[in-house]
């Protein structure tokens, strides 16, 4: 996107302010290229099944003329059904949900926050057939996606919608960050009291925090900062080699913040 | 370095925060697993004591979060519990208006002319502008009759004839009732109903190109028309077009009026509000329209293949007078249907 936000900011009435992601003009591409081809493959099969039973009927006297007309066109009837309703009932069932949103863990929401309404998933779905011309090349939506805030199409300006990426945010492990099964630093207690008497507040929250941010780094950075907080301790103080055997650098450092923090909390 | 006296504050926040995350987790896990059974079925309707016990899951969650906020340690759980409210907030406050049930009949005979005529104003600019571009093109083909070919789609290129040769070959041919209508009744459903829905959409465009669609229309129209009528095949021309035109005719303009309210409230005329409560305001209306749109031509698709191409000229008083009354009645419906005494009284 051109410089815009990439993220709804809402504001709940109880003050809480919490940010969604708004997906990217490429995901919902991905997204757009399976749901045209489920349409593709559903008017496919739905046009040969009919033309299995025109055939089958064309040779019953009088009435098979008629029904093979029938059938013919319930076929120009069903492409133009399947192709606006497709996007209006799997929105509606599954919640602002495609099969191609499914797959790329999109959703669409109220530009609010909100789930979405009936009407407007009427309403973005028609206005597809403006954001997807010239022709079918969605140049007027995608246009439009570039240049609005929120990624947003003729058809969710309109109806007030707007597509976000479903992120999955497992629960953390609660507790961990700050508590360790078992912490070899605490055989040596006059050792643990020396830690504590030469570090500052200020190096202990930065260990604290490095311990409860540690999986959101990259793993060269993870290791990278935990080799240097490590040594920093070490330098602080130095424990004996059977208590600080086999230990990595990152659970060297998680020793220290429940040495450093569990005196208090004892 | 003297840690002593910093130290314990820095104990107290976090000792509060493991008693905090000890003590709320259950409540978490509770609106989780709530959660996660109303995304599996979105339709459900939760019994009383389930919703009002989500209702205080999503508070207790979010006066969690406010808390856990001031620990920017935390971020972990701070994201977790912003993506937990964010899903309870969705979930819970729906976006309002549908919780009135659909009644078709009252849709129908209420809701539909009401809206109607709440907006007649840009039906009189839809249907003027129509019959502008009919002016047009009947103006232009009495300048230069050789210009006919260049207003005529592709598609209708049958209507290149010459309007007496033509009637002359229907008036002729056998009418098979039922060889080939339903496919050209689809097709004309089809087309008709695209041209409506478009009329609309374009009025996204601040209204310019609905203007447009509709003037391009009506150009064809008043070609075909002036055509006929110089030709002396005004009757024929009635017998064929009024049947549907009566109800075909009207649905593109109602579509031309969705498009051009849709146009006024890109514009924002008169209001102050912002583009996003504007279009909250029209959305319900522009459905309406669309939807009495859509039913008028499934309709005028019917008529047209079932009758309007029936040519035998014994009939053009019965295809007249059957157009007439269809225009009669649905001038009435506009009018009259759905008024209460209120609006009476108003009006």
């Amino acid at each position: 996107m051109l410089g815009q936000t990439t993220s709804l900011e809402v504001r709940t009435p109880e003050g809480v302010t919490f940010t969604v992601p708004v997906a990217s003009p490429f995901s919902r591409c991905l997204a757009l290229a399976i749901d045209f081809a489920v349409v593709v493959a559903l008017t496919m099969l739905i046009s040969q099944v009919i033309v299995i039973l025109n055939f089958s009927v064309s040779s019953i006297p009088v009435i098979g003329d008629v029904l093979s007309d029938f059938g013919t066109g319930m076929i120009v009837l069903l492409q133009f059904l399947i192709a606006t309703l497709y996007g209006m009932i799997s929105e509606w069932l599954w919640a602002g949900q495609t099969l191609g949103k499914r797959v790329f863990k999109l959703r669409v929401i109220d530009e609010r926050g909100l789930s979405l309404g009936l009407k407007q998933i009427i309403i973005r779905n028609l206005f597809r057939l403006l954001d997807i011309l010239p022709s079918t090349f969605y140049l007027l939506g995608s246009i439009c996606c570039l240049f609005t805030k929120r990624c947003q199409r003729m058809g969710d300006i309109a109806a007030g919608t707007l597509v976000v990426r479903e992120v999955e945010v497992p629960a953390p492990e609660f507790g961990e960050a700050m508590t360790v099964k078992e912490n070899s630093f605490a055989r040596v207690p006059h050792l643990e009291a020396r830690l504590r008497r030469h570090t500052t507040p200020e190096e202990a929250r930065i260990a604290l925090d490095a311990v409860a941010r540690r999986s959101e780094l990259d793993p060269d950075c993870r290791l990278q900062l935990f080799a240097k907080l490590a040594d920093h301790f070490r330098n602080i103080t130095e424990f004996p080699d059977e208590i600080t055997h086999g230990l990595s650098d990152e659970q060297y450092v998680r020793n220290a913040v429940d040495s450093l923090f569990r005196r208090a909390s004892d | 370095m003297n840690p002593i006296l910093p130290l314990p504050i820095l104990c107290s926040v976090i000792l509060d925060l493991d008693k905090f995350i000890a003590k709320e987790q259950p409540f978490w896990d509770e609106l989780s697993g709530l959660l996660r059974a109303r995304i599996e079925d979105p339709h459900r309707r939760a019994p009383l004591e389930e919703a009002q016990r989500f209702f205080y899951l999503y508070q207790r969650t979010s006066s969690d979060l406010v808390k856990l906020k001031t620990f920017a340690g935390e971020v972990e759980t701070t994201h977790f519990l912003e993506r937990l409210v964010a899903r309870a907030y969705s979930q819970l406050h729906r976006n309002g208006g549908e919780s009135v049930p659909f009644r078709p009949w009252d849709w129908f005979w209420r809701t539909f002319p009401n809206t109607f005529r709440r907006h007649w104003l840009a039906f009189v600019l839809s249907c003027l502008t129509f019959w502008v571009g009919g002016g047009f093109g009947a103006a232009a083909l009495a300048w230069n009759y050789d210009l006919k070919s260049d207003f005529i789609p592709p598609q209708f290129g049958h209507l290149n004839e010459k309007p007496s040769k033509r009637v002359e070959r229907e008036e002729k041919q056998d009418f098979d009732a039922f060889q080939g209508r339903h496919t050209f009744s689809s097709q004309l459903m089809v087309n008709n109903t695209k041209v409506t829905i478009l009329a609309m959409v374009t009025g996204f465009l601040w209204g310019i190109f609905t203007l447009v669609l509709l003037f391009c229309n009506g150009t064809i129209i008043g070609v075909v028309i002036f055509d006929y009528l110089a030709d002396g095949q005004g009757v024929f021309l009635t017998a064929w077009l009024l049947p549907h035109g009566s109800f075909e005719l009207p649905a593109i303009f109602i579509g031309g009026q969705a498009g051009l309210i849709i146009g006024r409230t890109i514009f924002g005329w008169g209001t102050n509000l912002k583009l996003r409560q504007r279009f909250a305001r029209i959305r319900g209306d522009l459905l309406t329209l669309v939807g009495g749109a859509a039913l008028m031509l499934v309709w005028a698709g019917i008529v047209e293949s079932f009758l309007s191409q029936y040519h035998a000229p014994q009939f053009y008083p019965w295809k007249i007078t059957f157009g007439a009354l269809q225009l009669c009645a649905l001038l009435l419906f506009f009018t009259f249907c759905g008024r209460n005494r209120r609006e009476k009284e108003i009006t």
